[in-house]
C-alpha cells in the first residue's frame, strides 16, 4: 500500500488533461451503455457476486502513484454531467441519483478549485430537465440561478454548483429518489454501498463526498414517501452510513451506466489508495470489459463491479420492491453502529516518561481495525498527550472553517498533571490518569466515528505513524499558547460585533437550543460531580463507621450481640467498596459524559461561528460590490471612460466574489446543519448508552446492597 | 407508603413514625402506668408536648389525663431524679436532649432570601425538603421526650416518685425556669469536681469482682459508643447529602428533558423520573439509618453515661466508706469521737450497700435492656434496608426496561 504520507500531499492532476480525455470517451460509451446497464444490472450483478478475491495491496498503489485525485475532479464534472443527461433520456427515475452524484462529485471538484469551464455549462443543463423530473420547481429555480452565476464567471461555475448540487441532495433525493427512483439499481447500489464506504473513505477528497450524502441520507427518512420504502429498504441493507453515501453513488453508477461507476470510481480511487476491497477489484474484472484504460478507470469499474456484487441480493429484492434506498433511521444507526465497530482503538498503558517537570505521560493507542485504508489490522502506537491536542489542532485547522464538528481533545489540566509529575504514586493522580486515559479514549472514538475526520491523513498518522513530530504550539506557556490566546479573545470581539440577522429558523432555534443545553449540562455536570464527591464522602465515613461498630463489637459482653456487631461492621465494610465502586461508575460513566458534551457543544457552537463569519464574508463583499457600483454611476456621470472600464472590470471581479462567498456561505450552513443533525444522533445514542451503562451499574449496586443486609438479617436474628 | 413520615404533614407520630420507642425497649409492660406524648407543638423558640396519662394507681385523681409540658420541665425532672440520694443506686434514665431546630430554620429563612435566583420547581423542592428534614428532627425530638418517660414509667421505683407524678398530673405550668448563669456555672464547676473526682475513685480497686468489670466494660463501652454514634452521624449526613445531589439531578435532568427537541426529551424525561424516585428512597434510607442506628448509638451514648455516673456515685460511696473506716479507726485510737465515727461508718456503709445492692441490678438490667434494643433496631435496619433496596431494584429495572425497550 502508500504509505501515508504520499497521500497527504494535495492530490494534484499532472495529467489532467489525458484524463479528461479518457473521460469523455468513456462518457460516451457510457451514456450509450447506460440504457443496457440499467435493464441488465440485475443479472450482471449477480453473477458479479461471488467476490473474487484480487490481491488489495497491489492496485491502490498504482492508483495512487497517478494523480487520482485530478482525474476524479474534472472527469467528474464531465461524467456527471453526461451521466445526469444519460440517465435523464433514458428514465426519469435514473435522474435524481444521478444528479445525487454529479452533486458530490462536483464538490471534490470544486474544492479543488479545478473547475472546467466548459463542463459546468453542460451539467446545468442536463441536471435542470432532471431536476423537472424530480417534480421539485423550487429545486430548478436553484440551480439556474447557479447556472446564471456560472455564465458570469466561468472560474465560479464551479463553486455554484456545488452549492446548488447540495441542496438538491438534500431536498430532492430523499423525495425524488422515494418517488421517481424506486428502481432496482438503488436497491443493488445501497447493498453494495456496504464494502465500498469504507474505501470511499480514504482521501480529502473523499470527504466532502461523504458529507453530502449523509446528509441527504438523513433528510430522507423525514421524507413521508420515504416511509412506505423503508420496510423494503430496511431487508435491504445492514449497512453503515458512510456505506450510504456509497449508495448514492453506486446508484448513480447503476442508473447512468458504467460511465458513473467510471466517476464513482474516480472518487473511489482515493479511497483505492487507502484500501481497496477485494471484492472490487473482483467486480472490476466484469466491469473493465466496458471501461478499458487508465488505472484510474480501473480502479473504478472494480468498485463499481463490488458494489454490485455484495447487493446482489438486495438488488433482486429491490427490484420487486422497487425502492431500495430510503432508509430508516434506525437503520442508519445500525449501521454507525457497525462502523464504528470496524474500527476499535483503545488507549492503554499510561506510562511516565522522564522526571521532574519534564516528565509526560505516553499512551499506547492500539488499533484493531477492517478498514482497508489502513497498512495492518492491527497496530500500535506510543503517543503523548501533547500529541493528542496536535491532532485537534491540525483537525481544526483544516476542517473547523467548514462548518464541522471537530471533537475537541480533554483539557489541559496543569494541575493535576503536576501532581503526577511530582506526586509519586498517590490514589489522586492514579485517578487523574485514569481518567484522561479513558477521556483520550473517548475523544479518539469520536475523531474516528467522524466519516470526514477519518479520512483525514493526520488521523491516519496519528494511529499508524511510528514517530510524530512534536507538537509544539500546544503548551499552555509557550509563544504560540499566547498567540492563539490573542486570536480568540479578537475572534470573541469580532464575534460580538456581527449582528447577524437570521434568515433561517432552524439555525436561530438550533443555536439556542444548544446554548440553552450547554447550561442545563454545565449545571448537571456540577451536581454529578458533587454527587460524586459525596459518595466518596459517604464512601469514607462508611468505612470509619464500620471499624467503628468493629470495636464497639469488640467491646460488648453479650457473645451474641458482639457477634452481630462485627458482623454488621463487615457488612458497613462492603457497603463501604460498594460506594467506592458506585462513585467511580459516578464519574467515569455520567459525569465524564456530562463533560464530554460540554466540550462537543463549544465545538457544536464553533461551528455555528465559522457559519456566522462566512456570512459576514458575504455580506462585506456585498457592500464593496455597492460601493463600486456606486462609483461606476459616478463616473457614469463625470463622463470618464477611461475609468469606467477599470471599475467595470472591479464590479465584475466583486460580483465574482459576493457569489462565490455566497455559495460559500450555503456550503458552510449545509455542513453545519448536516453536522448537527449528526451530532444530535450520536448524542442521543451516547447518552441512552451511557446512562442505561450507568443505571445498570446502579442496579449492580442494589444487588449487592441486598445480598449483604440479606446476610447480615439472620446474625441480627440471633441475638438473644 | 415508604414516603409516609416524611411527607404527611401534620400528623407526625403516625405509627411507623413512633419507631424511635424501640431505642427503648422496656422489659416490663406495666397496664397500671402508661405515659405517650400524644401531640407536640412547635413554638417560635420552644417546643410544647402534650403528655398523655393512663394509669389504673391509686395516687391519681383519674385515670386518663394530658397536661403540657416543655423541655425544660423534663429536664427538672430528671435532675430531681439526679439530686435525690435515695436514688443513687439507679441508672437514671438520660435526659433528652435539647430540641435543635436552628439549624434548619436557618436553612428555611435562607431558602426564603434565595427564592429569587431559582426556578420555582427548584423552590417547591427546596421547600419540601426542608420541611421534611425540619419534620424529621422534630419527630426525632418528640420521641426521645417520650422515651425518657417511659423509661422513668418502666421502673419499679422511679415510678412511684412524687415529682414524677406531679410532672404527669399538674395541668400547669410547672415555673420551672432555665437555669441561669450562675447556676450554669456552678453546674460546670461541679462537673468539673466531680469528673476529677471521677478519676480518684476509677482508681480505687474494686473488691467486688462484678462491679470491677462493669467498670472497665462501661469506660470503654462508653468511649466506643460515643465513636460509633460520632461516626454514624456523619455516614449519614453524607447519605443525605448523596440523596440531596440525587434529586439536583433529576430536576436538572427534568428541565434538560423539557427543553430537549430530540427524541431525547423523553428519555431525559424518564431517567429523571427514576432519579426523583430513587432519590426518595435513598433519603428514606439515610433516614431509617438515622432513627435505626444512629438514635440507638446516641440513646446508649447517654444511658451509658448514666450507667456510669451510677458507679461513680457507687465508688464515691466505697471511697467514703473506706474514709469513714479508717476514721473510725483513728478515733478508736484516740478513743476520741468513737461514737460518731461510729454511726459515720454505719451510715457509709449502709449507703453503700444499698447502692450496691439495687446497682447490680440495675447494670444487669441495663444489659438485658441493652442487647434487646439492639436486636430489635438492628433487625428492623436490616429489613428497613432491604425494602428500600428491593425498591431500589424495581424502579431501577423497571425502568431499564422501558428505557432498552425504546432504543
Amino acid at each position: 500500500m502508500a504509505a501515508s504520507s504520499e497521500r497527504s500531499p494535495p492530490p494534484f492532476p499532472e495529467s489532467e488533461e489525458q484524463e479528461l480525455e479518457h473521460d469523455l470517451e468513456e462518457d460516451e460509451e457510457d451514456s450509450e451503455e447506460g440504457a443496457d446497464i440499467f435493464t441488465g444490472g440485475t443479472l450482471s450483478d449477480s453473477a458479479m457476486d461471488p467476490p473474487l478475491p484480487v490481491s488489495s495491496s497491489e492496485p491502490p498503489k498504482d492508483i495512487f502513484s497517478e494523480p487520482p485525485a485530478d482525474t476524479f475532479k474534472d472527469p467528474l464534472n464531465k461524467t456527471s454531467a453526461e451521466k445526469a443527461a444519460s440517465g435523464g433520456l433514458s428514465k426519469a427515475q435514473a435522474a435524481v441519483p444521478v444528479k445525487v452524484a454529479a452533486d458530490e462529485e462536483l464538490d471534490d471538484l470544486f474544492s479543488d478549485s479545478l473547475g472546467e469551464s466548459g463542463a459546468a455549462p453542460v451539467t446545468d443543463a442536463k441536471i435542470a430537465p432532471l431536476l423537472d423530473l424530480g417534480e421539485e420547481p423550487q429545486k430548478s429555480d436553484v440551480i439556474k440561478k447557479g447556472a446564471g452565476k456560472d455564465d458570469a464567471s466561468t472560474e465560479v461555475l464551479s463553486a455554484p454548483q456545488n452549492d446548488v448540487i447540495k441542496k438538491d441532495i438534500f431536498e430532492e433525493p430523499p423525495k425524488g429518489a422515494a418517488k421517481d427512483l424506486p428502481t432496482d439499481i438503488k436497491d443493488g447500489n445501497a447493498a453494495g454501498k456496504k464494502p465500498a464506504s469504507t474505501d470511499l473513505f480514504g482521501d480529502d477528497d473523499d470527504e466532502d463526498l461523504f458529507k453530502e450524502p449523509l446528509g441527504a441520507m438523513t433528510k430522507k427518512p423525514q421524507g413521508s414517501l420515504f416511509t412506505e420504502a423503508k420496510s423494503e429498504a430496511k431487508a435491504a441493507r445492514p449497512e453503515q452510513s458512510n456505506s450510504a453515501a456509497a449508495d448514492l453513488f453506486t446508484e448513480e453508477a447503476f442508473t447512468v451506466t458504467p460511465v458513473v461507476a467510471a466517476a464513482k470510481s474516480s472518487v473511489n480511487t482515493s479511497s483505492k489508495t487507502n484500501g481497496l476491497h477485494s471484492d472490487e477489484e473482483d467486480l472490476f474484472a466484469e466491469a473493465t470489459v466496458e471501461l478499458s484504460l487508465d488505472s484510474p478507470h480501473n480502479d473504478r469499474r472494480k468498485r463499481e463491479a463490488a458494489k454490485p456484487s455484495a447487493p446482489a441480493p438486495s438488488l433482486s429484492a429491490s427490484a420487486s420492491t422497487s425502492k431500495p434506498q430510503p432508509k430508516t433511521l434506525e437503520e442508519l444507526e445500525e449501521e454507525e453502529k457497525e462502523d464504528t465497530f470496524d474500527l476499535n482503538i483503545s488507549v492503554t498503558n499510561p506510562e511516565k516518561v522522564g522526571d521532574g517537570m519534564n516528565a509526560y505521560m505516553a499512551y499506547k493507542v492500539s488499533t484493531q481495525t477492517s478498514l482497508s485504508m489502513f497498512r495492518s489490522k492491527q497496530f500500535t502506537v506510543r503517543r503523548r498527550f501533547s500529541d493528542f491536542l496536535g491532532l485537534y489542532e491540525k483537525l481544526s485547522e483544516k476542517h473547523a472553517q467548514n462548518g464541522y464538528i471537530v471533537p475537541p481533545p480533554p483539557e489541559k489540566s496543569i494541575l493535576g498533571m503536576t501532581k503526577v509529575k511530582v506526586g509519586k504514586e498517590d490514589p489522586s493522580s492514579a485517578e487523574f490518569v485514569e481518567r484522561r486515559r479513558a477521556a483520550l479514549e473517548r475523544y479518539l472514538h469520536r475523531v474516528v466515528s467522524h466519516p470526514s475526520l477519518l479520512q483525514d491523513p493526520d488521523v491516519r498518522e496519528f494511529l499508524e505513524k511510528e514517530e510524530l513530530p512534536r507538537a509544539v504550539s500546544t503548551q499552555a506557556l509557550s509563544g504560540a499558547g499566547f498567540l492563539k490566546m490573542i486570536n480568540k479573545a479578537t475572534d470573541a470581539v469580532s464575534k460580538m460585533t456581527i449582528k447577524m440577522n437570521e434568515s433561517d429558523v432552524w439555525f436561530e432555534e438550533k443555536l439556542q437550543e444548544v446554548e440553552s443545553e450547554d447550561q442545563q449540562l454545565r449545571k448537571l455536570h456540577a451536581m454529578v460531580e458533587s454527587l460524586v464527591n459525596h459518595r466518596k464522602e459517604l464512601s469514607v465515613n462508611t468505612a470509619m463507621f464500620a471499624k467503628s461498630v468493629a470495636m464497639l463489637g469488640s467491646s460488648e459482653d453479650n457473645t451474641a450481640l458482639s457477634r452481630a456487631l462485627s458482623q454488621l461492621a463487615e457488612v458497613e465494610d462492603r457497603i463501604e467498596q460498594l460506594h467506592q465502586d458506585q462513585a467511580s461508575n459516578d464519574f467515569f460513566i455520567f459525569a465524564e459524559l456530562l463533560a464530554d458534551y460540554i466540550r462537543l457543544l463549544g465545538a457544536v457552537r464553533a461551528c455555528f461561528d465559522q457559519r456566522m463569519k462566512a456570512w459576514q464574508r458575504w455580506q462585506d463583499a456585498q457592500n464593496m460590490l455597492q460601493k463600486k457600483r456606486e462609483t461606476e454611476a459616478k463616473l457614469l456621470w463625470a463622463n470618464k471612460p477611461d475609468k469606467l472600464q477599470q471599475a467595470k472590470d472591479e464590479i465584475v471581479e466583486w460580483e465574482a466574489k459576493v457569489s462565490q462567498y455566497e455559495r460559500e456561505f450555503e456550503r458552510v450552513s449545509a455542513t453545519v446543519r448536516k453536522e448537527v443533525i449528526r451530532f444530535e444522533k450520536e448524542k442521543s445514542r451516547d447518552f441512552k448508552k451511557q446512562i442505561i451503562r450507568y443505571l445498570e451499574s446502579l442496579l449492580q449496586s442494589q444487588q449487592q446492597l441486598i445480598k449483604y443486609w440479606e446476610a447480615f438479617l439472620p446474625e441480627a436474628k440471633a441475638i438473644a | 407508603m415508604m414516603q409516609e413520615g416524611l411527607d404527611d404533614g401534620p400528623d407526625f407520630l403516625s405509627e411507623e413514625d413512633r419507631g424511635p420507642r424501640a431505642v427503648n425497649v422496656d422489659l416490663q409492660t406495666d397496664a397500671t402506668l402508661q405515659v405517650d406524648i400524644s401531640d407536640a407543638l412547635s413554638e417560635r423558640d420552644k417546643v410544647k408536648f402534650t403528655v398523655h396519662t393512663k394509669s389504673t394507681l391509686p395516687n391519681f385523681k383519674q385515670n386518663e389525663f394530658s397536661v403540657v409540658r416543655q423541655h425544660e420541665e423534663f429536664i427538672w425532672l430528671h435532675d430531681s431524679f439526679v439530686e435525690n440520694e435515695e436514688y443513687a443506686g439507679f441508672i437514671i434514665p438520660p435526659a433528652p436532649p435539647r430540641p435543635d431546630f436552628d439549624a434548619s430554620r436557618e436553612k428555611l429563612q435562607k431558602l426564603g432570601e434565595g427564592e429569587g435566583s431559582m426556578t420555582k420547581e427548584e423552590f417547591t423542592k427546596m421547600k419540601q425538603e426542608l420541611e421534611a428534614e425540619y419534620l424529621a428532627i422534630f419527630k426525632k425530638t418528640v420521641a426521645m421526650h417520650e422515651v425518657f418517660l417511659c423509661r422513668v414509667a418502666a421502673h419499679p421505683v422511679l415510678r412511684k416518685d412524687l415529682n414524677f407524678h406531679v410532672f404527669l398530673e399538674y395541668n400547669q405550668d410547672l415555673s420551672v425556669r432555665g437555669k441561669n448563669k450562675k447556676e450554669k456555672l456552678e453546674d460546670f464547676f461541679k462537673n468539673v469536681v466531680k469528673s476529677a473526682d471521677g478519676v480518684i475513685v476509677a482508681g480505687v480497686k474494686d473488691v467486688d469482682d462484678f462491679f470491677e468489670h462493669e467498670k472497665t466494660f462501661l469506660l470503654e463501652y462508653h468511649n466506643r459508643v460515643k465513636d460509633a454514634s460520632a461516626k454514624s452521624d456523619r455516614m449519614i449526613r453524607s447519605h443525605k447529602s448523596a440523596a440531596d445531589d440525587i434529586n439536583r439531578i433529576a430536576s436538572t435532568l427534568y428541565t434538560l428533558g423539557t427543553q430537549d427537541s430530540t427524541d431525547m426529551c423523553k428519555f431525559f424525561l424518564k431517567v429523571s423520573e427514576l432519579f426523583e424516585k430513587t432519590r426518595k428512597i435513598e433519603a428514606r434510607v439515610a433516614a431509617d439509618e438515622d432513627l435505626k442506628l444512629a438514635d440507638l448509638l446516641k440513646y446508649y451514648l447517654r444511658e451509658s453515661q448514666a450507667a456510669k455516673d451510677l458507679l461513680y456515685r457507687r465508688g464515691r460511696a466505697l471511697v467514703d466508706y473506706e474514709n469513714a473506716n479508717k476514721a473510725l479507726d483513728k478515733a478508736r485510737a484516740k478513743n476520741k469521737d468513737v461514737l460518731q465515727a461510729e454511726t459515720t461508718q454505719q451510715v457509709c456503709c449502709q449507703k453503700f450497700e444499698k447502692i450496691s445492692e439495687s446497682a447490680k441490678q440495675e447494670l444487669i438490667d441495663f444489659k438485658t435492656r441493652r442487647v434487646a434494643a439492639f436486636r430489635k433496631n438492628l433487625v428492623e435496619l436490616a429489613e428497613l434496608e432491604l425494602k428500600h433496596a428491593k425498591g431500589n431494584l424495581q424502579l431501577l429495572q423497571s425502568c431499564l426496561a422501558v428505557l432498552k425497550g425504546d432504543t
